[in-house]
């Protein structure tokens, strides 16, 4: 693995080869928010509230720092004006769908997003997918899936599987950043529960 | 069949098999594409085939079903070879006529022949039609003159030369610089250089690598690949080896939308014939070249067309982008090395490497060469497919091309590159079109889709037609996109139901930026756009609806009204018949009156209202006008008798 000099807020950090902005900075202990990011899973870039700005090539993008990989001499801003712009109005679409996550609250102060912006959506979920890959990749059950697409996707149990597993694990409630894992999941068992007994028995 | 072992064996083979065609016997050609097929060709078929047999001809004239010519407008299509007579919109009941009269006796039914509606002239000749003589049909030109289940069609049209030129004269390295010099683009969106591409896979590491042909078109009215891979399936075929061969790539994916069962089937069938024939599996041409093509079929999600997303549904995941900051050339399909190019790009390769760089070059303008297939549709006369000269015109191609937009109405906009385009207004109409003008203007050249809308669009209603779309097909992973839509549609919805706010267009423009900027895919990153470039180009229809509540265009139900001009109605009963919601009121001699809180505004009244009288109207953004007293609705009318 080589090393990769690059540049994050203005600070020369090393870094190895296909390591993610995300890794650099934190190496170096520069913290950029992340709502979909866990050290387990593999990287998944759908919150994209660690969006940074980057110049590379004689070019400013918007890129995921969570997903983009190192390379020599690029220059990274974890805050600039656009930065902090679309971090914002992002926090303020989450909101929508979660308007009491102390996470979100705590990153919208942060970012003086305001959490009424937009009209409150019925969900609680903002898919961050983080039980739903965690099941799947640590725990290798896949009780828990994304149904539909576009803006009705949603996340759902499976029940077959769910009756069967969760009861003991429930490992992905922690995980949730928004807490809606659990109504979810009380949801599924009331569901569930007529056919409970005799399946246990 | 024999193998094809060397290019030699090739050009006996195509010598046989023209040797076998006399070129003055006549040839039924019939278009047989999936839109001339909706509009009967399968019964003209049927009735071609009993007359020739009827009329005891069967030796005397050939009949082929061939894909899509293009003129979709006037379907379903004849053209009689060898004078290339041009029957337009024929049904069963012609051919008797047609078989009797042009072919046996050499007579042109006049009845039948495309009338330009300039001139009021008869043309006889399918290259005379305007909509024919403005094009450049070195892609799609093929398609009229070929049965998509013959491979004789196309290797009597020299199909495969190209590949047995570049198998057997020249190196790896002469073929992918030959498309380099030509400075072909992507035909599928971005426009990236398909050489540079091809190289990038080329020269990254790992041994299995990928080449893939994208046909999972979805933009709305588009449906040029479709065509063509309906049509002329070699075409594509050949190209996609020519490519593999330049990348270094023994195994090639056609991913084809299952909604498109004709271009599956026969491109099935061309696979086939070119395992048979030698053109597809090992040691091609002698030339120790393997190559072999699995035809992968799309579920139906847009998003699938996209191509991280489409290389993930290949490995049988759910179609979902995933991020390019590895570019897929480098990192594709199962990690490995994948080089996808649309139907279009691969079709045009076998031209390149027959004609030569060069010669490709000299078409089109410095930055984009060569051709591009266009699917003309919406409010224009000549709706079909097109194919011109990159640099053309947008005003050639609606008004020489299309003919121009039908009855008396006015040029609105074109949206171009489908839900990821923009729309361009009617004083950018002489910008040359190309993938960086096209950009410039705040659309994009995308697969080609070219929808022409007249004064009676809403362009509003438009950018919410698009964004709902969108809104479906989105995958739904990333926040910015799926959420971002989905705020941007409910404000779109809203100020089209006269529920819009100051301050809409910023918080539009706010989340555009949003979506643009911080979304995964190129999906969401051009989501915006025909919201952005519909309030760059039409602002004030913008304003008119948040502020005055009214549609210029008579659109958006909740901002029209449709009302009864007492002074023109006759009290002709014909609206309160046909009102389907019953909210017309009146009798003989007495004027109609519609009870606005009945009205569904379906604009039945308007449709049925005679001409002559011209009592209903429309209105948006006025009261609607009290309804006379009912003591004032009876019509006095002059008796018969004095």
């Amino acid at each position: 693995m080589s090393e990769i000099t690059l540049q994050i807020d203005g600070r020369k950090v090393e870094a190895k080869e296909g390591m993610t902005i995300l890794e650099a900075a934190q190496s170096i202990g520069i913290s950029i928010p992340t709502l979909c990011h866990h050290e387990k899973l593999e990287p998944y870039g759908a919150c994209r509230i660690c969006t940074v700005e980057i110049e590379a090539r004689g070019r400013t993008n918007l890129v995921a720092a969570c997903l983009y990989p190192v390379e020599q001499n690029l220059v990274v801003r974890t805050r600039s004006e656009k930065v902090d712009k679309t971090r914002k109005v992002l926090l303020e679409l989450m909101l929508a769908h979660a308007p009491d996550a102390t996470k979100l609250q705590d990153l919208a102060q942060e970012y003086g997003a305001d959490k009424a912006r937009f009209e409150k959506e019925s969900s609680f979920c903002i898919l961050c997918g983080l039980c739903v890959r965690y099941c799947a990749e640590v725990k290798k059950k896949n009780a828990i899936g994304f149904v539909d697409r576009g803006t009705r996707r949603e996340v759902i149990f499976i029940p077959e599987i769910a009756s069967k597993e969760c009861e003991d694990c429930k490992e992905c409630f922690p995980l949730c950043p928004t807490e809606a894992l659990q109504a979810t999941f009380l949801l599924t068992k009331a569901l569930m529960s007529p056919s409970r007994p005799s399946a246990s028995e | 069949m024999p193998r094809i072992n060397s290019p030699a064996e090739l050009e006996e083979l195509r010598k046989g098999i023209l040797s076998k065609r006399d070129p003055n016997k006549p040839c039924i050609t019939l278009c047989s594409g999936t839109a001339c097929h909706a509009s009967g060709s399968k019964e003209v078929a049927a009735s071609i085939e009993e007359e020739i047999k009827k009329q005891g001809l069967s030796a005397k004239v050939d009949f082929r079903k061939t894909g899509c010519h293009g003129f979709c407008e006037k379907g379903p299509i004849i053209v009689i070879h060898p004078e290339k007579i041009c029957y337009l919109q024929i049904d069963p009941k012609d051919i008797p006529e047609i078989i009797s009269q042009t072919i046996k006796e050499k007579k042109v039914i006049e009845r039948l022949l495309y009338t330009d509606p300039s001139t009021n002239e008869k043309i006889i000749h399918e290259f005379e039609i305007p909509f024919y003589k403005n094009q450049e049909r070195l892609v799609f030109g093929s398609n009229g003159e070929i049965d998509p289940a013959s491979i004789d069609d196309y290797l009597a049209l020299g199909g495969y030369s190209a590949l047995a030129k570049a198998l057997s004269q020249m190196t790896r390295e002469q073929v992918l610089e030959e498309v380099k010099k030509s400075n072909l683009r992507g035909r599928g969106g971005g426009g990236f250089p398909a050489g540079r591409k091809w190289e990038e896979c080329r020269n990254a590491p790992g041994e299995m690598k990928y080449v893939i042909v994208n046909a999972d078109e979805g933009d709305p009215g588009a449906y040029m690949d479709r065509s063509l891979l309906e049509g002329n399936p070699h075409s594509v075929l050949e190209g996609l080896t020519i490519g593999a061969y330049a990348i270094g790539s023994h195994e090639g994916y056609i991913y084809v939308r299952q909604e498109y069962p004709l271009a599956v089937e026969n491109v099935g069938i061309a696979i086939q014939q070119a395992k048979e024939h030698g053109f597809l599996g090992e040691n091609i041409f002698g030339a120790g070249f393997d190559f072999t093509v699995k035809v992968h079929r799309g579920a139906g999600a847009f998003v699938s067309g996209e191509s991280s997303a489409l290389m993930t549904a290949i490995e049988g995941r759910v179609g979902e982008p995933r991020p390019k900051y590895i570019h897929t050339a480098i990192k594709g399909v199962r990690d490995r090395p994948s080089c996808l190019n649309n139907v279009e790009t691969w079709a045009t390769v076998p031209l390149i490497i027959n004609k030569g760089a060069d010669w490709f070059a000299q078409l089109g303008t410095e930055g984009s060469k060569g051709t591009k297939i266009f699917s003309l549709v919406g409010k224009v006369n000549n709706t079909g497919l097109v194919e011109v000269p990159m640099g053309i015109t947008l005003r050639d191609i609606i008004y020489k091309v299309g003919g121009g937009i039908p009855g008396d109405k006015k040029f609105k906009a074109v949206q171009t590159g489908g839900p990821s385009g923009g729309c361009i207004p009617e004083e950018q109409l002489d910008m040359k079109v190309d993938f960086d003008e096209l950009a410039k203007a705040g659309s994009m050249m995308g697969s080609g889709g070219m929808i022409v809308m007249d004064e009676d669009t809403c362009m509003v209603d438009l950018a919410r037609y698009f964004l709902d779309f969108l809104s479906d097909e989105s995958c739904g992973k990333c926040v910015p996109c799926r959420e971002g839509i989905r705020q941007m549609l409910k404000i779109l919805t809203n100020i089209s139901k006269g529920k819009g706010k100051e301050g809409d267009i910023e918080l539009l423009e706010e989340l555009s930026e949003v979506t643009r900027d911080a979304s995964l895919c190129a999906l969401g990153r051009t989501a915006a756009n025909p919201v952005l470039s519909t309030i760059r180009y039409f602002r004030d229809e913008y304003e008119a609806h948040i502020k005055d509540k009214r549609c210029p265009a008579y659109v958006c139900k909740a901002l029209i009204s449709y009302y009864i001009d007492p002074e023109k109605c006759q009290a002709c009963m014909i609206c309160l018949k046909q009102c389907p919601a019953g909210a017309i009121s009146g009798g003989k001699n007495q004027i109609h009156v519609i009870d606005q809180e009945k009205c569904t505004k379906c604009g039945t009244c308007l449709e049925v209202c005679p001409p002559r009288f011209g009592a209903v109207k429309k209105i948006s953004g006025e009261p609607v006008p009290s309804p006379i007293p009912e003591e004032a609705r009876m019509i006095a009318r002059k008796s018969k008798e004095t």
